[in-house]
């Protein structure tokens, strides 16, 4: 069970007298700059922080202490759980996440989450201990050059060496993170920094003149890219997170009904429109749907909203969309022009540029063209779908399967968090999203063991949300010690483990690629059952498909965390597929 | 094709930021063939200049990649003949081979070089120009055996008439948008 320390209230009110006292005397207090982080954090608003203690970050830990009713921290079981839970957090509320770790294999574990968030643009702050400054660069005990190291995955980092210096750089780092397209910023802050003194004096930034977080719509792009679309008669929108980012919720669905657009999601956009929704088309990329990788070649006008081209995507881009004019909203303009040329580019917030794109636009009406992703959505669903959602009694049970009785069982208003792998393109392309920011996963890195930690955190953040992580064996175990963490939170997730004895994806393309040559993708696993035992976790393993239904339902039904982990077909493979340097329009069906 | 481009980036006087311009280069393999830092005439301004050799349209992605650094003001890309700049080279010669006379002093002239010190041993010769007329005098200088060479990297400045005061106030009004 999870005790929470004893507060000493006597204490804390005593401390705040002596501040209140001190801000009477001064007009400033003077606090360590342990205590000054803590301080700073609180005036950013944060209640939940995730981390690991250690040697060159313990006097934040001490500061820490006295705050523990204000400032929740959640201790990991490895500074990777905690990174991957802060992102779980940022994902479900749209707020920073928030993680701690110490100076060298405290901070180098954290990277992965790091690089992950960077390319995901997750915001982040991410705050390191550091050696004494007059041992900086004298290989000292637990020091390492974290500054250095993540500069190419983080969208900002400093390292901090005076206590003067910290209310700064945590103001900067908070609005770096969540400005503009956000992303990860770590603070790498030296034992002495922390212990030494300051007049506390917060002010949070609102502006950094090297940097515009909000570049300006220009409204003649918007009326080029409107007489575009008000001309263009098999127009395709895609969609990417820079919707949800942007919190345009109805701003995209009102720009997709006005001009009767089909519209198609990488899965970083996914659950920005939800599943149903009769514009839906379905997912784009390597094992996305039929019909909208297909009728990327047919379309006229492509319109990209807040999605960045992935190769994942694309395919081979010397032939992708080659007929179609492009319109790309962004809020980078790096991502402008980096991987497809665009015809007109409009730069900026995509809630803006949604609502005067939708303004310009005239109201339409495109049947035809939308006759044509219901032939090969119908397609799809009799050569692939159906025999994965329904597969017949001789065949093993398939991910499909599972996914679309959890989709049923959870009314489709869940949290999805899902790792890496087959089980994570199966998750996405099965579940119907009824709500809104529902779907969090590892995108554009593919971290293996990101979704126990991150559903975790996203559960944290979103207490009244049922969140369920879809996980396969092998990623499971990248990450199964933050069972530890579960455990001691008692928060309740539930976690569905998609077993089948193999690293299914490589496996997947071993099979397809590599003539069967099976290289080290078998896995041979511990039994999952004891160890959720040892964690104390409701627990339940499926084997034979009659059992199936009832265990969903007690899967969803049960009041608190929830292990089932479902036998599936051992070499079962995801279609449909684009096979790397194909076009999207060779999408195989088998 | 390839071809040879000045980048000048105008940056905050930050730790680090060096580091994080030349990872944008090295992640794209890109070969930095000179590289100098130094204060712009704006006060805390620093800038670098930046000589690559690579084809336009991935160095107009470096570009964009560098103006997204949250503490770059701003990146310009140029082509050779929208600077103007220069290099320095500095060459060791033995100084008998200067006091002999001869083709050596000559050599010096015609190169408007100049003489920067003389030693009994050595003496350091300076020359400022393209890098085809440094390298032109090393070529010359090379048979009376040279003891040391450096040559700096690139300075450029841009032809156009626009300050780059006026460029930060621009930024400044965007930056608080």
């Amino acid at each position: 069970m999870y005790h929470q320390h004893p507060k000493d209230a006597q204490q804390i009110g005593k401390m705040k007298e002596v501040e209140e006292q001190l801000l009477k005397e001064k007009g400033t207090k003077t606090l360590s700059g342990a205590e000054a982080v803590v301080k700073s954090l609180l005036v950013e608003d944060v209640d939940l922080m995730f981390g690991y203690p250690g040697g060159a970050i313990m006097p934040v830990y001490d500061a820490l202490y006295d705050f523990e009713e204000e400032l929740r921290h959640v201790l990991t079981r490895h500074e990777q759980g905690a990174i991957h839970a802060a992102q779980g957090y940022a994902r479900a509320t749209g707020k920073v996440g928030v993680c701690l770790a110490t100076s060298g294999p405290g901070a180098t574990n954290l990277l992965t989450g790091i690089a992950d968030a960077q390319i995901d643009s997750t915001p982040l702050v991410c705050i390191t201990g550091q050696v004494h400054s007059h041992l900086l660069g004298t290989d000292a005990f637990q020091e390492t050059d974290v500054v250095g190291i993540s500069m190419p995955v983080t969208k900002w980092n400093i390292q901090v060496t005076k206590a003067a210096d910290i209310p700064w750089a945590i103001a900067r780092a908070f609005y770096v993170a969540k400005s503009g397209r956000p992303g990860p910023v770590l603070v790498d802050i030296t034992k002495d920094a922390q212990f030494g003194e300051l007049e506390f004096n917060y002010k949070k930034c609102e502006s950094i003149r090297s940097y515009v977080a909000q570049p300006k719509v220009n409204p003649h792009r918007v009326l080029e890219a409107a007489e575009l679309i008000n001309r263009a008669r098999k127009p395709l929108v895609l969609f990417g997170q820079g919707v949800l980012l942007a919190d345009a919720k109805e701003q995209f669905k009102s720009f997709i009904e006005k001009g009767d657009l089909p519209a198609a999601w990488t899965i970083m956009g996914l659950s920005a429109l939800e599943t149903e929704h009769e514009l839906n088309v379905g997912m784009l990329g390597m094992h996305g749907n039929y019909a909208p990788n297909k009728l990327t070649n047919e379309c006229d006008v492509l319109i990209a909203v807040g999605m960045r081209f992935d190769d994942r995507v694309t395919g081979d881009l010397s032939r992708y969309a080659k007929q179609a004019k492009v319109i790309h909203l962004e809020l980078d303009p790096a991502e402008v022009d980096k991987n497809v040329k665009t015809d007109v580019a409009i730069i900026g917030d995509c809630k803006l540029s949604l609502k005067l794109l939708t303004d310009a636009i005239n109201s339409n009406e495109h049947s035809q063209w939308k006759k044509e992703f219901e032939k090969l959505k119908i397609e799809e669903f009799n050569q692939v779908i159906n025999e994965e959602l329904f597969p017949s009694e001789d065949e093993p049970m398939s991910m499909g399967e599972v996914v679309n009785l959890m989709s049923e069982a959870t009314k489709g208003e869940a949290i999805l968090v899902t790792d890496v792998g087959q089980h994570q393109m199966v998750a996405q392309r099965y579940y119907q999203f009824k709500k809104y920011r529902s779907n969090i996963t590892s995108g554009g890195l593919g971290t293996m063991g990101f979704a126990l930690p991150a559903a975790l955190g996203a559960k944290m953040g979103m207490p009244h949300r049922e969140v369920v992580a879809v996980i396969g064996d092998g990623g499971f175990q990248m990450t199964i010690q933050e069972l530890g963490t579960l455990f001691q939170t008692q928060a309740k997730i539930k976690i569905l483990v998609l077993n089948n004895e193999f690293l299914g994806m490589v496996r997947q393309w071993q099979d397809l690629f590599f003539d069967k040559r099976y290289a080290s993708t078998e896995m041979v696993n511990p039994d999952f059952q004891t160890i959720a035992k040892g964690y104390h976790l409701e627990t339940k393993k499926v084997n034979k498909r009659e059992d199936l239904k009832q265990a969903m339902k007690d899967f969803v039904a049960h009041d608190g965390s929830y292990l089932l982990e479902v036998m599936v077909g051992k070499e079962n493979n995801v279609f449909p597929m684009i096979p790397t340097g194909a076009s999207v329009s060779d999408i195989r069906l088998k | 094709m390839k071809r040879e481009f000045t980048i000048s980036v105008f940056t905050e006087d930050r730790i680090g930021l060096l580091n994080r311009v030349s990872i944008i280069f090295t992640r794209r393999h890109i070969n930095i063939e000179s590289i100098t830092a130094s204060e712009s005439e704006v006060p805390n301004v620093h800038r670098y200049t930046i000589v690559i050799c690579e084809h336009q349209d991935l160095v107009e992605k470096v570009v964009k990649q560098l103006n997204k650094q949250v503490e770059i003001l701003r990146s310009f890309l140029h082509v050779n003949d929208e600077v103007v700049y220069q290099e320095l080279a500095l060459y060791k010669v033995p100084t008998h081979v200067l006091a002999e006379g001869g083709e050596a002093e000559t050599v010096v002239r015609n190169h408007n070089a100049r003489v920067l010190s003389v030693a009994p041993e050595y003496t350091i010769i300076e020359k400022t120009g393209h890098k085809e007329e440094t390298q032109q005098l090393f070529e010359v200088l090379e048979p009376y055996g040279i003891l040391e060479f450096v040559r700096s990297g690139r300075v450029a400045i841009s032809k156009p008439m626009k300050e780059f005061k006026e460029y930060l106030s621009e930024i400044e009004v965007a930056s608080a948008h």
